[in-house]
């Protein structure tokens, strides 16, 4: 057996009301993969944490190449080797890729930072490991997968051999993880070690050489890819058998709900984020919208909801067509919305869940009357809500931050689903929450659908767009690349599109 | 700064140039005293903006730079007046103002109060106990601080008189645009102090104590008001009197931000101001036009308002991500 780079020896770590860790061990040897698996909240982030010396184990100890350790802090951690990728990148953004990377360990010549000593390594380094980089750019312009290349190297510049990698693909195009996993691979013929922190099962079985599985705080397996499965991998997460694929039956299109006619629209800072967007959906099938994040989903949604004003072009509700509208001008017309931040535009956290419940239509009878709520009805109809969506919680009085994601997120989806609705915009609707919800979800949005309702889906996560989606339209910088029916479309196809190649552009 | 910036930057100075010639050429005596007063006016907007800078660059809005010349300028007064030595009087100003940067630092990044209303107390507090204490009668016995001739340098026509003949905190306010330009720019100091203003997480993620930076900068950066202060009563005025700092930390504040948080940048917009103000100086001294003299005196105030708004319009100037917000770890 090789030399074992990092463990954990027992970890048991306490939050107020929460055992995160309970008596976690695990090991990793030098020039292995170590996946840990988990679903949000199964207690990877602590681990990790505890790991890279952010958090103190209240029981157990960390082991650091044979030796115990009592990590006092990150550059505790980063002095003995360890080299974390934050899921979200700790870079500054308008400094330079070398600046970044020497940020906190500068090369010094007489007093001064001394740029060109640090080039000089970068350089070095970005050969060696074959990560490729200008060390000149500045982070703010390189795309999301260079950015995380630079993050990279930060880890390596400070002699790390062990890189514990956070959730690193989900910003990625499925070809751009796929690179990054080849990157992890070449790093350990090197004698890297790495622990992949990931949800999604198909890059564990094809980049790890051992598996760890986490589910509410405890180690639950421990497999190889060798000997699993991904319907094995989620039974272990989930502690139940699960149904990884939605059976759905196939769609059966109606009349046009919603229409877009060459739709722009301006982000936050007034630039183009939407670009003459022209698709429709119809009655009784699912669009998904894939694309990596950042590409003007964010921006589509909220122009179709009323969140954000058209710069120009046309949208058709039903009927009606809308150069601009209220939400609740547009949510009157059947639409409802599942947003993409439930936190911010789902739920009110200080407000009940009855309260929750009629959000979107507290101001029509029967919920009140001549301007006054009426608490009976609404409270009768957030039982109602609780119980056919499965919502877990101990009351209907109790405020909605008490909820757990999947909760809430349960009570939004029955919100919007009480209602006669003709087109649901769905957002990432199943972003960190359980496995079992995410089942839940997704077999009720199918349903909606079954019912005759017209489906906008849009997600970041590939494999959903992909298990329910009748067809499947694909984002790339503001620019709709095209329009695929669902059963001639592939992840690779996709992905390319995603990336913004086409068919055209690849092969010229 | 790109290319093209470059180029215009150049040809703005030559026709800079040329009309200053013209205008000393038709009037030698007035154009040297207006640019005199120009250069008198910019070195206390030129602390007072590098003070903001330093504390902005970290991610904390200083907005009681205004109190800090005010009881700076109290201390340095009331010290130099008991002691009758400028140089104690000026080492006062600027001790009372790093205990001024420590206090904002101490309330703002140690307490973590809104750092609007940290920079507000500063200010109240130095209007208030310099009222107070302010005793009519004391007099600065030794005079205030005079010019001193660049040897052969002063001798230069305009050039030497407005800027190698001039009193010691003047020299000394130039070389610290050139020491905080180098520090911010090019020492480790100032490319830590740059990534904890822009994004602090990252930097505590990489070991450096974002709080205590913060807490440090803010501090010394207090010392560059207090150096304001001093200069505004041992060098500028020779006096101490109410409220004597008459909005300039404020205007300290705009010159920062129209010189993009750079310390050259700066400069060259607290010339501009204090271009105004001498102009206005030089108007109100000739009669230039019949109005109020308060009307005259709106002048640098006026241009103020324009000139930010005008470069909110041009855009393309960023703040620090992280401005104005306290950092929590983890």
């Amino acid at each position: 057996m090789s030399e074992i780079l990092l463990g954990a020896h027992d970890v048991s770590k306490r939050f107020p009301g929460v055992l995160a860790n309970n008596q976690v061990s695990l090991q990793l040897e030098r020039g292995r993969i170590l996946a840990l698996l988990g679903e949000n909240g199964a207690g990877k982030s602590t681990l990790v944490n505890i790991l890279f010396g952010m958090y103190r184990p209240d029981e157990g100890h960390v082991i650091i190449k044979g030796e115990r350790v009592d990590l006092r802090g990150p550059d505790d951690a980063i002095s003995r080797g360890i080299g974390m990728v934050h899921q979200h990148f700790q870079l500054v953004p308008p400094m330079r890729v070398v600046e970044n990377i020497v940020l906190g360990a500068e090369p010094v010549l007489r007093g001064l930072v001394d740029l060109g000593e640090a080039r000089r390594r970068v350089i070095e380094l970005s050969r060696r490991y074959g990560l490729e980089i200008d060390p000149d750019a500045v982070v703010e312009d390189l795309p999301v997968g260079m950015q995380q290349r630079v993050e990279i190297l930060k880890a390596l510049y400070r002699n790390a051999d062990v890189l514990i990698m956070d959730e690193p693909t989900g910003v990625l195009t499925p070809q751009e993880a796929d690179h990054l996993l080849g990157v992890l691979r070449e790093l350990t013929q090197t004698g890297l070690g790495v622990v992949f922190i990931t949800h999604k099962l198909r890059e564990v079985l094809a980049v790890a050489d051992d598996i760890v599985v986490l589910r509410n705080g405890e180690v639950v397996g421990q497999t190889t890819p060798g000997e699993t499965s991904e319907n094995g991998l989620a039974e272990m997460m989930v502690g139940r058998s699960v149904m990884l694929r939605v059976d759905k039956s196939v769609a059966e299109p109606g009349d046009v709900v919603l229409e877009l006619e060459k739709l722009s629209v301006e982000d936050d800072r007034g630039q183009i984020a939407l670009n003459e967007v022209s698709f429709e959906v119809r009655e009784g099938e699912i669009l998904g919208v894939a694309g990596v994040e950042g590409n003007g989903q964010r921006e589509l949604v909220e122009a179709i909801t009323g969140l954000r004003g058209l710069s120009s072009g046309l949208m058709k509700i039903g009927s009606d067509e809308f150069t601009s509208g209220s939400t609740r001008q547009i949510a009157e017309k059947g639409v409802a919305h599942i947003p993409e931040d439930r936190e911010k535009h789902g739920l009110i956290g200080v407000y009940s869940l009855e309260e929750n419940s009629v959000l979107n239509r507290y101001h029509r009878k029967p919920f009140s009357l001549r301007g006054f709520l009426r608490r009976d009805v609404i409270k009768r109809h957030a039982e109602g809500v609780v119980d056919e969506f499965d919502v877990r919680t101990p009351s209907t009085s109790v405020p909605a931050s008490s909820l757990s994601g999947g909760n809430k997120q349960k009570l939004i989806v029955g919100r919007e689903f009480s209602d006669d609705i003709d087109l649901l915009v769905a957002a990432q609707p199943t972003r960190g929450i359980d496995i079992g919800a995410i089942e839940f979800i997704h077999r009720r949005i199918l349903d909606q659908r079954d019912k005759g309702t017209a489906v906008l889906l849009v997600s970041a996560e590939l494999d959903e767009i992909l298990g329910l989606s009748d067809r499947i339209a694909v984002l790339y910088d503001g620019e709709l690349m095209d329009v695929l029916d669902a059963e001639d479309s592939n992840r690779e196809k996709i992905g390319l599109l995603m990336a913004g190649i086409t068919d055209s552009k690849s092969s010229a | 700064m790109k290319l093209h910036q470059k180029r215009l930057l150049y040809a703005g100075l030559i026709v800079l140039l040329v009309v200053i010639w013209i205008f000393y050429a038709a009037n030698g005596p007035q154009t040297t005293a207006v640019l005199a007063g120009t250069v008198r006016a910019a070195t206390l907007l030129a602390l007072g903006a590098m003070c903001g800078m330093i504390g902005e660059r970290s991610g904390v809005v200083n907005i009681g730079i205004e109190g800090q010349f005010l009881l700076s300028a109290f201390a340095a007064f009331t010290v130099a007046s008991m002691t009758s030595s400028l140089f104690l009087g000026t080492i006062a100003g600027i001790g009372m103002g790093l205990l001024m940067g420590w206090m904002l630092a101490a309330m703002a990044v140690g307490l973590k109060v809104d750092q609007i209303i940290a920079g507000t107390v500063l200010n109240i507090a130095a209007l208030g106990l310099t009222s107070f204490f302010y005793d009519r009668s004391r007099s600065l016995g030794v005079g205030k601080y005079t010019n001193i001739d660049l040897g052969p340098l002063a001798d230069i026509p305009l050039v030497g008189t407005v800027l190698f003949s001039r009193p010691p905190l003047t020299y000394l306010t130039m070389a610290l645009l050139i020491v905080v330009h180098v520090a911010l720019f090019r020492s480790v100091w100032g490319m830590r102090t740059r990534a904890i203003g822009e994004h602090p997480g990252a930097a505590d993620t990489v070991g450096i104590d974002v709080l205590r930076l913060r807490y440090f900068n803010v501090t010394i950066a207090g010392g560059l008001a207090g150096l304001g202060g001093a200069y505004l009563a041992l060098e500028a005025v020779g006096t101490f009197s109410r409220a004597m700092s008459g909005g300039r930390g404020f205007l300290a504040l705009a010159v920062m931000i129209f010189g993009r948080r750079t310390p050259f940048g700066a400069y060259a917009a607290a010339l501009f101001f204090g271009f105004t103000t001498a102009l206005q100086n030089q108007f109100q001294l000739n009669n230039t036009f019949d109005i109020p003299p308060q009307f005259v005196g709106m002048l640098p105030f006026i241009v103020t308002i324009l000139v930010v708004a005008l470069s909110g319009l041009i855009g393309s100037m960023r703040d620090p991500a992280a401005l104005g917000q306290t950092y929590e770890k983890g």
